[in-house]
């Protein structure tokens, strides 16, 4: 079957369209189940799941935790410090001890791009990549098309923006393959120093100012200026990073069109956003956590059913 | 099927004596269309308006660990005070009883009604759980190799109920 997900999630680069499809469309009855007086369904019933974070995150991991618990699955955090990661384990030791205890999913968090797929590949157990490194963090890219599509009603033909640290970000890379896939227009903007080379030859619109930004987009995603760039001198200053490339409310209301508002979180309120434009009417950040949520339990739920060579025997087998 | 219908909408408010706190749910997907039948039905002799919900039981199922990929979820939205209603539950075929039994779960997730009825178009027999239907559109006995599809405008351009035997492989 094409639109079957197969064991893991590791990016949206190589997805196909009926793929994506196929998850944002389960999210949607699971935004439901998060509305309802109990808010769980036992979906998961059984099914052990390991949230394996080498970085600090908090709204990730909790959305994670939150889909898996409303599908009643069974979960364990582990977090690189105050584990056997600070005494120097190695990845694939770490997991193959966990799947020692007899789990079926790991939520992975990595700081090296690759981690996620290296992790899939070597142990029988679904992995969902939480973001490694620079490469990929496909749920947050997946609930930013649920909100489009919310927002919007559709994502083909979308001009969606890019805006800041480009280079830096999983968040962008994600992004731009989905929306690609999806058929929405993609531009970039922000300061040359922090955009990949090479960047425009993948069939973007190049955006040099915010101001461009604005004029040509249908929504902006402001990615978080990531503040230990500015001591590695990518950027003069955040004052200066704000006063060019800052989304301010006077700077909004030259767009030609309501702009909807994306951002990952979390926001330096003041440097990529300004708080007025952050809880503003156009501002659709709080329905992109609200959003994070069905969409990773979606992904969780799809992934659980898997092909049936990686099907776990015996679990919960009534 | 509309006959059936009919006399389906009449047992309801008989049973319930009324239509105070009557709350008509059915079932993804043809459920769905029936309970909306009925609940039109029962508004039109008795000049009122009933709340309705649909309930999709997908991931309630008992074999979802062993189906192997998943099946599509379709929507649940269900009033949002199930507490002291009479909850009508509306599906096309009752057959082993297993969907019946995951729609019972689905439901207390929402509330405590004061009772839940089932009501079918058709009761094929073949029960794998202890459960029944309350009102029931008709009975048939059937071996477990047929089949029963129901078939209605909204979803199949038709109405239409059809027993596949599966000795000779004709519909009648």
């Amino acid at each position: 079957m094409t639109t079957a997900l197969g064991k893991d999630l590791i990016g949206l680069e190589g997805l196909t369209r009926a793929q994506i499809e196929l998850i944002l469309d389960t999210a949607e009855p699971f935004k439901e189940v998060s509305e309802r007086p109990i808010k769980k369904v036992p979906a998961l019933r059984g099914k052990t799941i390991v949230n394996l974070f080498f970085e600090p995150s908090t709204r990730t991991r909790i959305s994670f935790e939150f889909a898996e618990k409303r599908l009643s699955a069974d979960t364990v955090n582990v977090a690189s410090s105050g584990s056997s990661v600070s005494k120097g384990e190695t990845l694939v030791d770490t997991a193959r001890n966990l799947e020692a205890m007899r789990i079926d999913m790991v939520v992975i968090r990595h700081g090296s791009s690759g981690a996620a797929q290296f992790l899939g590949n070597r142990i029988r157990s679904n992995v969902v990549n939480a973001g490694d490194g620079q490469h990929e963090h496909p749920t947050q890219g997946l609930l930013d098309l649920l909100t489009l599509r919310d927002e919007f009603g559709k994502i083909e033909g979308l001009k969606v923006a890019i805006c800041g640290d480009v280079l830096h970000s999983r968040v962008a890379r994600s992004n731009l393959w989905g929306l690609r896939t999806m058929g929405a227009e993609v531009g970039i903007c922000g300061p040359a120093s922090l955009l990949p080379r090479g960047i425009s030859e993948l069939g973007v619109t190049m955006l040099p100012r915010i101001e461009d930004a604005i004029q040509w987009a249908d929504a902006l995603n402001i990615l978080r200026l990531q503040l230990e760039r500015m001591h590695a001198g990518f950027i003069p200053s955040l004052r200066e990073y704000n006063r060019v490339f800052g989304v301010s409310t006077e700077r909004l209301a030259q767009a030609p069109k309501p702009l909807r508002i994306l951002h990952p979180g979390p926001m330096n309120r003041g440097v990529e956003i300004d708080s007025d434009v952050a809880d503003g009417p156009h501002s659709v950040i709080l329905p992109q956590v609200t959003n994070g949520v069905a969409v990773r339990m979606a992904v969780l739920y799809l992934l659980a059913g898997g092909s049936p060579e990686w099907a776990t025997p015996g679990s919960d087998d009534r | 099927m509309a006959g059936a219908l009919h006399r389906m909408a009449t047992e309801i408010v008989e049973r319930n004596q009324g239509t105070d706190g009557l709350v008509i749910v059915g079932i993804q997907r043809r459920g769905v269309e029936l309970a909306e039948r009925v609940a039109a039905l029962i508004e039109a002799a008795e000049g009122t308006t009933l709340p309705r919900g649909k309930l999709d039981i997908t991931l309630y199922r008992d074999d979802l660990q062993t189906i192997g990929p998943r099946p599509i979820v379709n929507e649940t939205r269900l009033p949002a005070a199930l507490d002291g209603a009479s909850v009508i539950i509306v599906d096309d075929v009752l057959y082993t009883g297993r969907t019946a039994r995951a729609a019972l779960d689905e439901v207390a997730d929402f509330g405590r009604p004061r009772r839940v009825w089932l009501c079918v178009l058709v009761d094929r027999g073949g029960r794998e759980l202890p459960i029944q239907a309350d009102i029931v559109g008709s009975t048939v006995a059937l071996d477990t190799r047929d089949r029963v599809e129901v078939m209605v405008t909204e979803v199949d351009g038709l109405d239409a109920v059809d027993v596949i035997r599966a000795a000779n492989g004709e519909a009648r």
